[in-house]
């Protein structure tokens, strides 16, 4: 069952809207090709919204509105290939407001409600999906502080991001710890990592001997709760992107003509872009499902198997859409001016985060049968 | 109804079920209101509907004048789903109670109602189809079945195919072409309410790829059917088969309701899984079989949630009809890759037919074979893409 709840009928349109002026599909490569870590004026409009705060409490600076009502906001992002920190430091604050203790939560939702950037470094570099199987560790000092030593990949936005929220070890157990930009040591680095998604800002952060108080550790540890909220706003920006990457399809086939027919006449290019409309309408309904069944706050298992639905639905379809919509633009599909690729790009990039569809399928079929 | 209403007259729906449901008769019931393919077969099922109807579970929102319940539409609803639920037998007359029925509700006249409606609903009158013919499978514009005008009678002419139950109606909706002129081929098309025992009309039954019967290709030899069982006016053909269609497909609402197939939904895959054995060891406990049921929990799951969106319309701004424009075309493809993968989960058994020796009597190979008969029939899946193409994304014609 799907519920659509006034708060998300709200933001759709505003985010249709904002993300349709701010980021036109024709602006997509000048954003790839200009070296800036993040655009200051987008930023600055959207915390003047609120985004930054949708899900954190009114009590830290928020809307205290739930996650699932932020959906519609980075579907609509999706669509028009945006990125921004904004995806970041929403999960960012999700850790926090699970695991953080109140001191945590007053130091840094309110920052991160009026537009601090954070970052979750979480990803090991030897690209296990397995949150738990960590390298980072925390180690004590003699002086009562933890010593932070660890590579971690993939970390959004880590260029403009004052607080880092690192995945690590320590006395052997798995930990959240928070690591904030003046603390990082000299020795340790952010480098930017070319990823297939020209329009990500990606980096590897080395963390080379970080002194944190033990102050800094998270006293919660639920990594699933990250990794679903992640999940349900990443199959989001892909349901997005999907329908973006339809659009330009069916324009495609509206348009270019061979042998004197109109290509889009072609049953062999018809019936495949018929497919990709049903796998744009069913990653759209299991978005919103998981959507509905994160806001309900069901069972568990009922959130994690719906998110993981999505994911795996989501994963599936846009990359088969994306490599089937390069296909369909011939000799033009193979260049760099033609809009497809940027898609399947996409598609590729968010496939691999927390986990392509066989992975999730080999999840589900544990919570399923 | 209020909730208390609604849960009273539920329960007393799903006594009365547990009550009054067949025995199994001993013989592999068919599936769908297709597959009806012997006298055993249809005397069972007609014996079931009379039954479920005499007991006011059928028809309840139709016009008590004509014989329906004169209730409201939400206690079918809650009677089907109880159906539905408990796996009774589905009955039979399916043409005439959830597409000709209402269709002459809807547009018929007062004769037409009291002659037809009532007969329908105890099945004392079967109906069935004249719409594909074997030239024009997918493509019922073109219809070429004659129908010309001698006095008070048409003279029909022609062949139709896939006349599911021709062998046990006694009308069928027809459409034939009442002229050959006009500006497209879509103008000379009629449609009638017509008799199926008049001297001149031929059902010979079909055999079907299971080797088993269900269909026919009704012959027209001069048959002459009365002037006045026409539906709408000359040439109006093919906007009633339009009108038609839409309650086949369940676009538009009034059917009598029952069920007209039996369900077959992925648990009955997951139950058979685990029953299953392949190579030693039950079916569902082999990686690859798992991955593979997975994915079509994934598409089961993800069509019920298609149809909750619909219902969401600011979901569906971007192309407002294609969930329900594919519901056939996305329903009776998973319906084939569930039941193709059901042979699958048996190992070498898979290989069986229907005998004592196979699983289940052979259930799951008849169902595969049978599932094509969705794939194909009411427009081809491939057809179903056309439409969806040029009527959904806008694409040109092919």
């Amino acid at each position: 069952m799907i519920v659509f709840s006034e708060e998300q009928a709200m933001l759709l349109d505003t985010a249709n809207e904002f993300c349709q002026n701010q980021a036109p599909l024709s602006a997509v490569r000048e954003v790839i090709h200009n070296d800036a870590a993040m655009d200051p004026v987008v930023w600055q409009t959207m915390v003047d919204l609120g985004w930054l705060g949708i899900s954190i409490p009114e009590s830290f600076g928020g809307l205290g509105m739930n996650l699932a009502d932020a959906v519609p906001i980075f579907e609509a992002m999706g669509r028009q290939l945006m990125d921004t920190p904004l995806l970041a430091s929403t999960v960012a604050a999700q850790v926090l407001i699970k695991d953080g203790s109140e001191e945590q939560k007053s130091t840094w939702l309110q920052k991160i409600s009026s537009g601090t950037i954070a970052s979750v470094a979480y990803q090991e570099t030897d690209g296990n999906w397995d949150l738990d199987a960590i390298e980072a560790v925390l180690t004590p000092t003699d002086a009562g502080g933890l010593i932070l030593s660890g590579t971690k990949t993939l970390v959004p936005d880590a260029e403009v991001a004052d607080l880092f929220v690192v995945s690590a070890l320590h006395e052997g157990r798995p930990v959240w710890c928070l690591v904030s930009r003046e603390s990082l040591s000299a020795s340790s680095s952010i480098e930017r990592e070319t990823v297939i998604d020209e329009t990500r800002r990606s980096y590897r952060v080395h963390f080379s001997d970080v002194l944190l108080s033990p102050k800094e550790v998270l006293p919660g540890c639920h990594f699933q709760h990250f990794e679903l909220a992640s999940m349900m706003l990443i199959a989001a920006e892909m349901s997005g992107g999907l329908a973006g990457l339809l659009e330009v399809v069916v324009d495609y086939l509206n348009t270019r003509k061979q042998f004197d027919k109109l290509i889009g006449s072609y049953q062999a290019l018809k019936h495949p872009t018929v497919d990709i409309l049903l796998g744009s309408e069913m990653v759209r309904s299991y978005l919103y499902h998981a959507a509905t069944v994160w806001r309900e706050n069901e069972s568990v298992i009922a959130v994690e198997s719906a998110i993981r639905m999505a994911k795996c639905c989501a994963s599936e379809q846009f990359s088969e859409a994306g490599d089937r919509g390069i296909q369909f633009h011939g000799g033009f599909g193979f260049t760099y001016d033609c809009d497809a690729q940027l898609f399947l790009r996409r598609a590729l990039w968010s496939q691999y985060q927390l986990g392509d569809e066989r992975y999730q399928r080999q999840k589900l079929g544990a919570l399923l049968f | 109804m209020n909730p208390a209403e609604v849960t009273e007259f539920r329960a007393q729906v799903s006594a009365w079920l547990s009550d009054n449901k067949p025995a199994d008769p001993g013989f592999l019931l068919p599936e769908t209101f297709m597959e009806v393919g012997t006298d055993q077969q249809f005397e069972f099922l007609r014996d079931w509907q009379r039954k479920v109807y005499e007991a006011g579970y059928l028809g309840m929102s139709w016009p008590e004048a004509y014989g329906g319940g004169g209730q409201p539409q939400l206690m079918q609803e809650i009677v089907n789903q109880e159906m539905a639920a408990q796996r009774v037998p589905f009955v039979p007359n399916t043409i005439g109670l959830n597409w000709a029925g209402p269709l002459i509700l809807d547009m018929g006249s007062e004769a037409d109602k009291n002659r037809y409606i009532k007969n329908i609903l105890s099945a004392e009158d079967i109906w069935c189809q004249g719409f594909s013919e074997p030239d024009h499978g997918s493509d019922l514009g073109n219809a070429q079945v004659r129908a010309v005008r001698d006095g008070d009678e048409y003279v029909i002419n022609g062949s139709k195919i896939w006349t599911s139950l021709g062998s046990y109606a006694k009308y069928m909706i027809l459409i034939a072409r009442t002229s050959t002129e006009g500006p497209n081929k879509y103008a000379g098309l009629s449609f009638f309410l017509a008799p199926m025992n008049v001297p001149g009309v031929n059902p010979t039954p079909i055999k079907k790829l299971t080797g088993e019967y269900g269909f026919c290709q009704t012959y027209f030899d001069d048959a002459r059917i009365p002037a006045d069982c026409m539906l709408g006016q000359e040439g109006e053909g093919w906007s009633v088969a339009m009108k038609t269609l839409m309650f086949e497909r369940g676009a538009i609402g009034g059917q009598a309701g029952g069920l007209s197939m039996m369900d077959l939904n992925i648990n009955d895959i997951i139950e058979l899984a685990r029953r299953a054995t392949r190579n030693g060891q039950p079916a569902i406990d082999d990686p690859l079989t798992r991955d593979e049921l997975t994915k079509l929990v994934l598409e089961a799951k993800g069509n019920g949630l298609m149809a909750s969106k619909a219902k969401i319309p600011v979901l569906n701004q971007g192309y407002p009809t294609a969930v329900a424009m594919s519901s056939k075309l996305r329903g009776s493809e998973l319906k084939r890759k569930m039941t193709r993968f059901a042979l699958s989960l048996q190992g070498a058994n898979g290989a069986r037919y229907i005998s004592n020796q196979a699983m289940d009597g052979g259930k799951w190979q008849r169902s595969y074979l049978n599932a094509f008969s969705a794939t194909i029939g009411g427009g081809t899946t491939q057809i179903q893409k056309n439409i969806l193409g040029e009527r959904v994304l806008g694409l040109p014609k092919s």
